[in-house]
């Protein structure tokens, strides 16, 4: 026996093996997986999502609502719909209820993504879409024809159409392939069009290798997500057909009549062996006409309509098939696949049933809006249709072709040309003289008649949305409950959410509402049409934007030292900071709190070095420079002598502290100021807002010099004798280099600029070197043997001990200067500076705002999370007497428990011999010597209120 | 994703751009002399129009200027770019 | 081989440059000549070139004797480059510009601006480490760089002598279009994610021939 029974005879090609549903079968070249298991004798493909009932190919392209499958083989994809996979060798698949399964293994695939510019944006392939574009092409316009299909030709492919003489599909592949050729044209098959965005900026996805399955070769990106900025789109985006509502209209042999023409013709397969066809308007009779002509017996016609167009009747009076005028098919009738079907005059009286394999609906055509309606495009109700059409848009964009609402062959080949040489008019180019391409006359069509559904006294089975199992009883209970607006229905019942979202039941939905209503189709209004057009993978969506491409790291000339060193790295913004070295001391099995003890105690006793590149660096120039940096810095910078520099903190104009840095003067009209790491770039753009907005009278010009410069900090006791080794030429005794000044200096023969200023309390120096020396000059200070490599924990836990804010970290846009304690950095005598009005205001002097302090809990080998929250006495004794301790006083529970601050920082400290933390406490500095509370888990853990300053407040180290 | 006309690189994709609120308004000159009431309208109150509305960009990832917009927020359509300092176009 | 991939490549950019001089990209210039390979493509970094940053009025007296000091005018109109006497005027913005020469050539360059600014408000920095160079060319340069840059980098809209600020995958760069390809300046920190970025771009260009 023949293993594709339904294939249509004569057809052959080249045999594809494949597997569904544990079967193995055999499909052709050219098949789509549906068409195939057609071809095979598969009736039910899938199972409904809710109600479990038996589903089979409903359609012939992406608007398949039944057949929803998962590729096992090569590689699981799940949730795709069997009428657009393309078969291929070995491919394995498996039918779906209604939900899909994601791999359990990466997937190997390439995908990626390119951006794609055109003065003509040509979406559609088909008869429309061919001829827009070979206008424009032809015109010298750089144009962009997209389709989804893997073969040109739209709605020619499933039909016996001739254009210019010949068959329509030859035609559309001969044009597409010219268009082609040409060096501005570019033709994207397999590529659906998923989102218009604003200023015609589509997203379009290009399926390149899915098709090929195992046999893809390796390096090319199977899914290909184009980002393209188009002077004018044509939308010849074409039609779905609808079904009608009736009994039992989801059984598997149920099918629209234009999938099936589809099948017959494009793909050479039989859907069934005896039809009934079921229709409210004239299209479905060239269906019939069609399968007949390849074998289908058709054992009738009904049609909704008293008058079918005359020659349609005709043609099925010369082949012997009955039409039925103004019958209804009431019900599909059998048991898990039709088996025949119910007709009824549709005015009531003797129903009959007629034995057939399939029954073929059509409720009419809608056309595909959805890109137009996107985009921002108003929609219009089209009586002849009974759908809507494109109205008014502001995007350079028009719908040509079917999708305009224009119904014959002949109309849309002129009206994509129209189409075309308006776009060309638009842009200014020339239009070319191109002919129109010659079809036949085509009988003028009797009007349909917008029926959507058979009525009945049961609407169980009366399915409008068949992916999501809705029936009209539910939207009748939808409308039962008083919903009057379509959007409102399709929420409560779900109809037009799944993953074909209503492209053959939205119509067909509103329809029924309307209906149920008693109102008119087009004062409803449809619901709203939002990308992506069809279901995109996420692997499409992520493209190259993954693993190490994920995000940009950024690293400083050292890093590969810091890797090859074992350095762990912490994540500040995007770069990459050397966090501790574990294993650089005598235990190679060092964790981070050894290593970072270790690390501290290097620096607190002898000498240690950190890479602080990353560190932001503005270079501002510029005879009003000092008078700027007046204004954005809390204190006064216009005073700091040429060779010294300032610490320097700069607020938002709310005084909030926005940033934190040095500036160093390098002469009259010259700083280099430093930001944090993670805000250089705000920094810099914070400095271009003022100049340019508010202050363009200043003579300031800034510069970024973040990567011109590597940063070496050298800090600890034993930095001074480093640095003199290093050095030989710089003077670098206590008295000759003091504490914030800056020298240039050849250090281990580099040219450097080396600043003395100090973020851990001891002697330090940052020497700054070209970035291109950076490394050289890191190998340089390591060599000397003397120095201890140390990451930001350690500066971290260094800086705390002083009580030094790190902004982001201590601070989080809600704090002054004043709460960190820190009034000496504000000035009174500078008239203005950005944040000096609000000092003033009575929210930032409450006594009760939440200060810098510093934590010490009580058992000194508690480490304290960052983030916890502390509470009073009062506050700790309403918790549960079950995880409060018994230490704590008895007083009655009241909540909520107020929260009056949480801990910022928190570390191990080597000088200290203990834990402590840094926290914003409300009314903090009042409460020094306090006990609060930090539930942790089910412990409180008791804490004393301390001044954050830890760690040699006299300042007596900073010299060495 | 907007395309936005720099007054000086030309039209650049919006993911070039950043967003910099209302347009013109300005530091006050003197904020000593404001009340507490009009110091914080300046800090914290802003329009928020359904239509036309004239906003701040900075072309951060491209020459790095700030300039004005004329959007319209219902529908994203910009009508105007112009300099700052420029006044606002009429019409627009 | 040695373990020591850092020490290695110390070792060779001391045997080829300035001692302990090191670029940004110099860790990829075996696997760019790789890619290269194909001919399709062709990736390189330019190290060391002088970057100098100029900010001015550009309707000045200064402008203008600095474009007759350097030879090449300060270029007025967005997005151009002007070029001469082995250098490059990029436009960055209508008060700036990048002033490209070749290696070694900062202080002189930056003293004979400076000189020519003569006292007005003109600001000179050497951002030579600043951004490094790489040279993507060959006949599928556009087609790599339109993976990642939204900029219409057709010939008839970026030719030879346009530049432009702009990003590239997800990072800020300066684009300039040259007779034979494009240079891509990259922040030295973004320089391994460029290169990395750029590699993993012209794969299908190289691996394999693209059907596209």
């Amino acid at each position: 026996m023949s293993t594709q029974p339904y294939r249509r005879e004569g057809v052959t090609g080249r045999v594809l093996r494949f597997r569904f549903d544990g079967r193995d079968l055999e499909g052709l070249a050219g098949d789509t997986l549906a068409s195939a298991l057609l071809a095979g004798g598969v009736r039910a493909v899938a199972t409904s999502v809710r109600l479990g009932r038996p589903r089979g190919v409903y359609a012939a392209g992406c608007e398949e609502p039944n057949a929803v499958v998962q590729i096992e083989e090569p590689f699981p994809e799940p949730m795709l719909t069997a009428t657009t996979v393309e078969l291929y060798d070995g491919l394995v698949a498996t039918g779906l209820a209604g939900r899909g399964r994601l791999a359990d293994r990466p997937d190997p695939a390439r995908y990626d993504a390119v951006h794609a510019h055109c003065d003509v944006l040509v979406v559609g392939a088909g008869p429309a879409g061919i001829a827009a574009a070979r206008v424009a092409a032809r015109a010298g316009a750089r144009v962009i024809l997209a389709d989804e299909r893997p073969e040109p030709g739209g709605s020619l492919l499933g039909t016996t159409e001739t254009v210019d003489g010949g068959p329509g599909r030859a035609w559309a592949a001969a044009e597409v392939d010219a268009l082609a050729a040409l060096p501005e044209t570019r033709v994207l098959r397999r590529t659906t069009v998923i989102g218009h965005y604003d200023d015609n900026y589509i997203v379009a996805v290009e399926r390149r290798t899915n098709h090929l399955g195992a046999a893809a070769p390796p390096g090319v990106a199977r899914e290909r997500v184009w980002r393209i900025r188009a002077k004018r789109v044509v939308l010849a985006t074409g039609g779905h057909e609808r079904f009608v509502a009736f009994a039992g209209n989801d059984l598997p042999g149920v099918m629209l009549a234009g999938a099936a023409r589809t099948y017959v013709n494009q793909y050479g397969v039989l859907p069934g062996r005896r039809a009934v066809v079921f229709t409210t308007n004239d299209t479905a009779y060239a269906a019939a006409l069609d399968l007949a002509d390849a074998g289908i017996e058709i054992a009738a016609v009904a049609d909704v309509r008293r008058e079918p167009g005359r020659m349609w009747a005709a043609r099925c009076a010369e082949r012997g098939i009955e039409v039925l005028t103004g019958h209804v098919v009431t019900a599909a009738k059998g048991e898990g696949e039709v088996t025949g079907a119910e007709i009824a005059p549709r005015t009531g009286g003797r129903a009959r049933e007629v034995a057939a394999d399939l029954l073929l609906v059509s409720g009419g055509w809608t056309p595909v809006v959805h890109l137009f309606s996107q985009a921002g495009g108003t929609l219009r109700y089209d009586e002849g249709l009974g759908a809507f059409t494109p109205g008014e848009t502001r995007q350079a964009a028009e719908a040509a072709g079917f999708a305009a609402g224009v119904t014959t062959l002949r109309a849309c080949l002129a009206d994509g040309a129209e189409a075309g040489r308006r776009a060309l008019a638009a842009l200014g180019f020339g239009a070319p003289g191109v002919t129109v391409p010659v079809v036949e006359e085509e009988p003028a069509a009797a009007p349909a008649e917008h029926l959507w559904l058979v009525e009945s006294g049961d609407y169980g089975t009366h399915f409008v949305d068949l992916q999501r199992d809705v029936t009209v009883a539910e939207v009748l209970r939808a409308t039962g409950a008083g919903l009057t607006s379509v959007e409102h229905v399709k929420r409560y019942t779900t109809a037009g959410t799944a993953h074909d979202q209503g492209k053959t039941s939205g119509q067909l939905t509103g329809g029924v509402v309307a209906h149920a209503l008693g109102v008119d189709v087009a004062a409803l209004g449809t619901t709203t049409f939002r990308a992506p057009y069809t279901p995109v993978s996420f692997a499409a969506l992520a493209g190259r934007d993954r693993g190490p491409l994920h995000d940009p790291v950024r690293t400083t000339p050292m890093h590969e030292w810091h890797v090859a060193r074992g350095a762990l790295f912490e994540n500040v913004g995007q770069w990459k900071r050397p966090w501790y070295y574990p294993g650089l001391g005598e235990d190679p099995g060092e964790d981070m709190e050894d290593a970072v003890l270790r690390e501290c105690a290097a620096v607190r006793e002898g000498a240690g070095a950190m890479d602080a590149s990353t560190l932001g660096k503005i270079d501002v120039v510029g005879p009003d420079a000092g008078v700027f940096l007046d204004r954005l810095y809390t204190n006064m910078m216009s005073t700091l002598k040429v060779g010294s520099i300032r610490y320097g903190v700069m607020c938002r104009p709310d005084g909030m502290v926005f940033d934190d840095g040095t500036a160093i003067r390098l002469a009259d009209d010259h700083y280099l100021v430093t930001t944090t790491t993670g805000n250089a770039a705000a920094v810099l753009d914070w400095m271009e807002e003022w100049l340019q907005t508010e202050w363009p009278d200043l003579r300031v010009r800034c510069t970024s010099v973040t990567e011109q410069w590597a940063t070496v900090a050298l800090a600890g006791p034993r930095s001074r004798e480093v640095l003199a080794a290093l050095a030989p030429g710089l003077a670098v005794g206590k008295d000759d280099f003091p504490f914030m000044t800056w020298r240039d200096a050849e250090v281990a023969g580099i040219d450097a600029r080396v600043c003395r200023i100090s973020f851990s309390g001891e002697l330090a120096y940052e020497i700054n070197v070209s970035s291109w020396h950076g490394l050289a000059l890191w190998e340089a200070v390591m060599a000397s043997g003397e120095v201890t490599p140390y990451g930001t924990e350690t500066m971290h836990v260094l800086r705390a001990e002083k009580g030094y804010p790190i902004v982001g970290q201590d601070t989080d846009g809600t704090v002054t200067p004043q709460d960190l304690g820190m009034e000496w950095i504000v000035s009174k005598k500078k008239a203005d500076f950005v944040g000096r009005r609000s000092y003033a205001r009575a929210d930032t002097s409450r006594p009760d705002r939440r200060h810098l302090v510093g934590l010490l809990p009580e058992d000194p080998g508690v480490l304290l999370p960052e983030g916890a929250h502390l509470v009073s006495v009062s506050a700790a004794a309403s918790v549960p007497s079950s995880v409060a301790s018994a230490a704590l006083p008895a007083v009655p529970p009241v909540l909520p428990v107020p929260a009056l601050g949480f801990v910022t920082s928190s570390y191990r400290s080597a000088a200290l011999g203990r834990t402590f933390a840094l926290a914003l406490v409300s009314g903090g500095r009042g409460r020094v010597g306090e006990r609060l509370y930090a539930p942790v888990g089910d412990d409180l853990v008791p804490v004393t209120v301390t001044s954050h300053v830890l760690y040699d407040p006299e300042g007596a180290r900073r010299d060495g | 994703m907007l395309l936005i006309a720099c007054p000086w690189c030309g039209p650049r994709d919006e993911a070039e751009f950043h967003y910099g609120g209302q347009a013109h308004v300005a530091h006050p000159d003197d904020p000593a002399a404001l009340s507490d009431e009009e110091w914080a309208r300046y800090l914290f109150f802003r329009d928020n129009p359904k239509g036309l509305f004239a906003e701040r960009w900075s072309h951060a990832a491209g020459c790095r200027r700030w300039f004005n917009a004329v959007r319209d927020t219902a529908t994203n359509e910009i009508h105007a770019v112009y300099r700052v300092g420029e006044p606002r176009p009429v019409n627009s | 081989m040695t373990a020591d991939p850092v020490a290695d490549s110390v070792a060779e950019s001391a045997a080829g440059f300035v001692i302990g001089r090191r670029s940004p990209a110099a860790a990829y210039s075996d696997r760019f000549a790789a890619a290269s390979a194909g001919g399709a493509i062709r990736l390189a970094e330019i190290p060391f070139l002088t970057h100098l940053n100029v900010r001015a009025d550009p309707a000045s007296p200064a402008a203008e004797r600095i474009g007759t000091a350097l030879g090449v005018p300060l270029p007025v109109e967005p997005g151009v480059v002007t070029e001469g006497g082995g250098l490059s005027v990029l436009w960055l913005g209508p008060d700036e510009w990048l002033v490209v020469g070749p290696d070694g050539a900062a202080r002189e360059l930056r003293e004979r601006i400076r000189g020519a600014a003569a006292g007005e408000h003109v600001s000179v920095v050497d951002v030579s480490a600043q951004r490094t160079t790489l040279v993507v060319a060959g006949e599928r340069a556009r087609d790599v760089l339109a993976h990642g840059c939204a900029l219409d980098l057709h010939p008839r809209e970026f030719g030879p002598g346009r530049c432009a600020q702009t990003l590239l995958a997800r990072t800020g760069v300066v684009l300039v279009a040259k007779e034979d390809g494009f240079w891509v300046l990259v922040r030295s920190s973004f320089a391994a994610y460029a290169a990395e970025w750029l590699l993993d771009a012209v794969v299908e260009y190289t691996a394999v021939e693209c059907r596209g």
